[in-house]
């Protein structure tokens, strides 16, 4: 039998493989396998990960863990479904992460080493972060003014809140 | 052309510089992965979002923040042909999932090639750093400054408790993948590869043959890199990774060491076998090529053999895969003509040297 990709050499490879019940026979010269050796291996380490992670995510059955993800579990903003995310292993936009918040914890523990970041954060994004928070804990102070009627003060925190918005709307 | 004015042009600078331990590091590579704010990840793409990614890439490219880190080429991946595409990879400078993405992938390329920005790939950005021997570090300096630059222009998807958002889980966070490409064929030839492999996959890094796996890895070239990028802060994750490596090197040194001591003329032998078909073989597949190759730069490291120069293995090693090839000899070619093209170039190349001589 000659070889499938260069039809010259003997095929003296052969390969077969199963995915999904589907199956694929390969009869490749010792040069076309090599060759061919760094895509089969991605393909493979591709559906091995993806196998995993549907694995992982399936886990999520075991006692202990919330209940069965609903199918309808959706980001609400690319439209990609927390079904679709276990098969292609990757998600569809930033936004996922928040969607799928209350299933990631348990895949996060296995394939990470913890679930919160410790390493470099955005100049840009990180000022946001600190006004986001400091905005937060004014509004707190706010309420807080209010409830004990200490006007004066409540004026205060909301011109400075005010302030801030306007800040972060520009 | 001829062949040494065809290596001034073709050769990236990861390839022919020296660095730290470069008789065993071949070259240190950081990559980042970096997505825009609101914009779906490539694989749910439209054209219009993949033209908007990289119309905020070009924009940043020209801004005066980028332009101090040097002079920056830029290409859509559908106006490369495949040909061109497919030498980067094998040059390492861009993946094999970018050269697929014709329709919306893009590249931004550094004159020197030691820094490259992959667009639309798995992720909107991947910033790359490669720079030949142990420069992690170095390296990492120079992806951050980038990304410090980018982030000017654009701001990243980040999550105050998640950090750097990225289109699979396995990048979030950090989004580095720091990696060195090592060659050794002293733990090799001595046995001791698969254990030391083994040992360096429970602390948290990955190992793989660059052409195929453990012991029949050809050519001996391991890539080893962090695979957790989430919980460790980048210099963590660097710094592990280095100590590991200098481990690596220290057991590749005296397995080197023992062999010549114990089985000199057995390792002569072998080293010199090698080159000898590497100057006359008129046809070799790429698999023995790289095994040869791999003795080769062994018997240049050990003294055994002199006036070629180290840099052969990098070189030839690229030069010798199918696309390089093509590209050289400026013409398609079937496997069977390549084999008989491939021994003639490294021919070719050893000539080089030996002239000098
Ligand atoms: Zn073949
Ligand atoms: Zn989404």
């Amino acid at each position: 039998m000659l070889c499938q990709k260069c039809h010259e050499r003997q095929a003296t490879v052969h390969l077969k493989k199963i995915i999904s019940g589907e199956e694929t026979e390969y009869h490749l010269c010792e040069q076309c396998a090599t060759e061919q050796g760094d895509f089969i291996a991605q393909a493979m380490q591709a559906f091995d990960f993806n196998h995993l992670l549907s694995g992982l995510l399936n886990m999520e059955a075991a006692p202990g863990y919330p209940a069965q993800a609903p199918a309808a579990l959706r980001c609400d903003v690319c439209g990609m479904t927390y079904q679709q995310f276990t098969q292609v292993g990757r998600f569809g936009c930033p936004h996922c992460y928040e969607s799928f918040a209350s299933r990631l914890d348990p895949l996060l523990r296995r394939i990470q080493s913890s679930t919160s970041h410790t390493g470099k954060v955005p100049r840009r994004a990180g000022e946001q972060v600190k006004r986001r928070r400091h905005l937060e804990q004014l509004r707190k102070q706010l309420n807080h003014a209010v409830a004990t009627e200490q006007y004066e003060e409540a004026a205060r925190l909301r011109d400075e809140i005010r302030q801030l918005e306007q800040m972060s709307e520009n | 052309m001829s062949l040494s004015d065809f290596l001034q042009q073709a050769i990236s600078r990861w390839m022919k510089d020296g660095g730290p331990q470069d008789d065993i590091i071949l070259s240190s590579r950081i990559r980042i992965a970096r997505n825009l704010q609101d914009l779906p990840f490539p694989i749910l793409q439209t054209d219009v979002h993949a033209d908007q990614v990289i119309q905020e890439v070009q924009k940043a490219l020209a801004s005066s923040a980028v332009a101090k880190l040097g002079e920056f080429e830029f290409a859509r991946c559908r106006d490369m042909s495949q040909l061109d595409r497919y030498v980067l990879v094998e040059k390492h400078l861009i993946s094999k999932d970018l050269a697929e993405q014709v329709r919306h992938g893009a590249l931004a390329l550094r004159k020197d090639e030691v820094m490259s920005i992959m667009v639309n790939e798995e992720d909107h950005l991947r910033i790359q750093v490669i720079m030949p021997g142990l420069r992690l570090n170095e390296a990492w300096q120079l992806a951050n400054a980038m990304d410090d630059a980018l982030e000017q222009q654009m701001p990243y998807a980040f999550d105050d408790n998640l950090g750097y958002l990225t289109a699979c889980p396995t990048n979030v966070g950090t989004g580095i993948r720091a990696s060195v490409m090592m060659h050794l064929p002293g733990l090799v030839i001595s046995g001791h590869i698969n254990r030391m492999l083994s040992a360096v996959s429970q602390v948290g890094l990955t190992v793989r043959g660059l052409h195929g796996e453990g012991s029949e890895a050809a050519g001996n070239i391991f890539q080893v890199s962090n695979q957790v990028t989430l919980g460790e802060s980048e210099e963590e994750i660097i710094n592990n990774l280095t100590s590991v490596v200098h481990q690596l090197i220290d057991h590749e040194r005296s397995a080197r060491r023992l062999l010549l001591q114990q089985n000199r003329e057995l390792l002569e032998d072998r080293v010199c076998r090698s080159f000898g078909l590497l100057a006359y073989a008129r046809q070799m597949d790429s698999k023995e090529t790289l095994q040869r190759l791999s003795d080769v730069r062994l018997g240049i490291d050990l003294g055994i053999i002199k006036g070629v120069s180290a840099g052969i293995l990098q070189e030839l090693m690229v030069m010798t895969q199918p696309a390089f090839l093509q590209k050289y000899y400026g013409q398609e070619l079937s496997p069977g003509e390549r084999d008989l093209r491939r021994a003639a170039l490294v021919r070719e190349r050893l000539r080089l040297d030996t002239e000098v001589r």
